[in-house]
């Protein structure tokens, strides 16, 4: 084995981590913020891809202008979501899980009804399908895209938090929320907007995993079980959530070169199992009151 | 509610009691399906409208009301139209069972048409045996199975790949890449491919199997990039085949350098992901849309017409899921005329199958007949390659049909006859599975 595969298996990480973390960024802040554990995230996802559908189809919208476009569908429904059923379930987790799934199973039927089972199909520019080479070094023009992407809502994410004025109120909610809303912050809304944004995330991943992939009605579940556990995995925390995703996208990619898919994928379940064993909490678990 | 140990057994007790209840007057009921003259014919067909498996088995639900719709209009089977009776297996194989035992014992079918996995397959075909009951089971599937209660329209793994790793060996060289679903069937089917690969002098580089329904090719990609192989052996279902050819190109992968030979991506396929994603690829198959005769053609133009071509295109196993209706309409006349129509069960219709022949007239591949000891298909693989359209050219056919052999790589287990598994020692076995 050669130097050069072995770099290319670790650019490939770095993809696949991306992959991962973009799947579970919208998961992470919903649940970092608003403590809701939403089953429905998959379907988020999968509305994504079809709004993207729609707009190239219908309208004729060019690729690029989608995924912004995704965005602000999704977090609408997210937005509807979270004012129709989620606001009356805050201290009801239990509830909110049964809710979400029964909303993700809601989402998944009526985008069978309208659009039917078979595959839909999301055309890109023809530069996007194909590589950039360098040597030795190879990977698909259209991986970048998703790892600038990805790494373009972390930067965006980490400033909303981090340097304005609702990021303050989100993070004070987060830590006590009853303390924050004596202080005048107006809980509801930072939820609600929370949320929105969360589905707004799941929106562009979607538009991204159709061109990856392919676009079904089933499609989020292949990506829910991956996105939770990197939000388990990281503690509910956005750097939790990015160090985790590019942790276990480089286990991915470095076990499958030396063994194979399968066997990687088992490993990286055990590693967790292992992993959660000894630190539940996750990676970087917030101190503050849970609710 | 507190659950005492008392209450617990109490209620077991009477659970168990209720589970056992039907079979008390089960058989006598079953046994008296008679039918009657004049009555329609009730047949099952069991596919998943819902869930996972619905890409496929979708079609097949709809390519079998229309083949019945034809031959309800061309005066039925045995002289009473065919009344199929749709259930939804949601993709789950509970409900596969479950509803196997409604449809013979509620509806008391005459015959099951279903199932496009082996896992399901395998998980009806007890009850289908305990009944002595029939399943036309209308797609490829990897053999290895010897039952008395199954006719299979589809190509077996002896068949698919047989003139596909030649063809691909001496137009594109000898070295080639196994990638697959991780699953029986493409396990298998490989099995079957690396013999043919043996005898046509070619070298297996590496095989490599991705687990269902995953998206995610770049490790194998890389892989097969280092490999550097002539040509690419895909058994990859489902979603995942069409993740597989989009990143092939994403990654930069040339089709006219190294193209993927697949078993399972056809028209539909092809229309999901694309055209630009699957030209120059090949497939072998024994039905292609583009197949060039007047039997093809009509049932083309017939099926996209009619309210069941919603999906504007038809494709291999709709095909061998249309002949099986055939295949039932044949054996079940045969039958009828050897044991009276009122008498036929569907162990009569298995017994009257053997060597049934769908002629060029009604089969839109061309001549096929059944088995008349494994009740497997004779067919003609044919391969085809894609096209930028997304329509399949097919480059070449076999000669002619080609023997089914559901052992054919596992001569020590024995030979498939009408009676059972026949071991090397002259045992037989039945319903072996």
């Amino acid at each position: 084995m050669d130097f050069g595969s072995i770099l290319n298996a670790l650019i490939l990480g770095v993809s696949i981590a991306s992959i991962w973390l973009i799947a579970a960024l919208g998961l992470t802040i919903i649940y970092g913020a608003a403590g809701v554990i939403n089953m429905a995230h998959g379907e988020l996802i999968m509305l994504g891809a079809y709004s993207s559908y729609m707009l190239q189809y219908y309208l004729g919208v060019p690729y690029l202008l989608c995924i912004p476009a995704s965005f602000v569908i999704v977090a609408l429904v997210g937005l509807i979501l979270e004012r129709g059923l989620i606001q009356y379930l805050y201290n009801r987790p239990l509830d909110t899980l049964l809710a979400t799934y029964g909303v993700s199973l809601v989402l998944m039927q009526g985008v069978r009804l309208i659009f039917g089972s078979d595959p839909k199909y999301l055309a890109v520019p023809e530069i996007f399908s194909s590589n950039l080479s360098l040597g030795f070094l190879s990977i698909s023009t259209f991986r970048v895209i998703v790892l600038l992407v990805t790494a373009l809502l972390v930067l965006a994410l980490w400033l909303l938090f981090y340097k304005t004025r609702f990021g303050v109120q989100v993070r004070a909610v987060m830590q006590n929320k009853e303390m924050a809303a004596s202080f005048g912050i107006n809980s509801s809304r930072v939820y609600m907007l929370t949320f929105a944004l969360g589905a707004g995330l799941a929106g562009v991943a979607g538009s991204l995993f159709g061109v990856l992939n392919i676009v079904l009605p089933t499609m989020g579940a292949s990506y829910v079980v991956q996105a939770f556990l990197m939000v388990v995995v990281g503690g509910g925390s956005l750097a939790g959530s990015v160090v985790a995703s590019g942790v276990t996208g480089e286990m991915q990619s470095v076990f499958a070169f030396f063994t194979n898919d399968t066997f990687a994928r088992f490993l990286i379940f055990v590693l967790i199992v292992v992993f959660l064993r000894f630190r539940p909490q996750g990676l970087f678990a917030k101190a503050g009151t849970r609710r | 509610m507190d659950f005492t140990r008392r209450k617990l057994l109490k209620t077991a007790g009477l659970a168990s009691g209720a589970l056992l209840a039907p079979h008390i007057w089960v058989p006598s009921e079953a046994r008296a399906a008679a039918l009657k003259k004049g009555e329609p014919l009730k047949v099952g067909v069991l596919f998943s409208l819902t869930g996972a498996l619905a890409v496929p088995e979708e079609d097949s639900t709809l390519v079998l009301q229309y083949a019945f719709d034809e031959i309800n209009k061309a005066g039925g089977v045995g002289g009473v139209p065919v009344e199929p009776v749709i259930v939804d297996a949601k993709s789950d194989f509970n409900v596969y069972s479950e509803k196997t035992k409604e449809l013979i014992l509620r509806d008391k079918v005459i015959a099951i048409f279903g199932c496009y996995t082996s896992a399901s397959r395998k998980a009806i075909l007890p009850t289908i045996m305990q009944r002595d009951h029939l399943l036309y089971y209308p797609t490829c599937y990897e053999g290895a199975e010897c039952t008395q209660n199954t006719i299979c329209t589809g190509p077996l793994a002896n068949q698919h790949s047989k003139d596909l790793i030649p063809f691909m060996v001496q137009n594109f060289g000898k070295k080639v890449f196994f990638v697959g679903s991780n699953y029986v069937w493409p396990k298998e089917s490989n099995k079957n491919a690396k013999i043919w690969l043996e005898q046509a002098g070619g070298e297996l580089l590496g095989e490599e199997y991705i687990p269902l329904g995953s998206s995610e090719f770049g490790p194998v990609l890389n892989k097969i990039r280092d490999a550097k192989p002539n040509f690419i052996f895909s058994t990859v279902v489902g979603a995942s085949d069409i993740a597989f050819h989009k990143q092939f190109k994403q990654e930069g992968f040339k089709v006219d350098q190294m193209p993927i030979a697949s078993l399972t991506t056809g028209e539909i396929e092809t229309r999901a992901m694309g055209a630009e994603f699957g030209a120059g690829h090949f497939l072998s198959a024994p039905y292609f849309q583009t197949l060039d005769n007047p039997t093809n053609q009509k049932f083309v133009e017939g099926f996209l017409k009619s309210p069941y071509g919603k999906n504007g295109t038809t494709h291999y196993n709709m095909e061998e899921t249309y002949l099986s209706a055939y295949v039932f309409k044949s054996g079940f006349e045969k039958a009828a005329a050897a044991v009276g129509f009122e008498n036929v069960t569907p162990r009569a219709i298995r017994d009257h199958s053997g060597g049934i022949r769908v002629e060029d007239a009604v089969s839109p591949e061309g001549l096929i007949w059944i088995d008349d000891q494994n009740f497997n298909t004779w067919l003609k693989p044919k391969i085809g390659q894609c096209q930028a359209d997304g329509t399949f050219k097919i480059v070449k056919a076999a000669d002619a049909q080609v023997a089914p052999d559901p052992y054919s790589i596992y001569p020590d287990i024995g030979v498939c006859t009408k009676d059972g598994l026949k071991a090397p020692d002259g045992k037989i076995r039945k319903n072996v599975i």
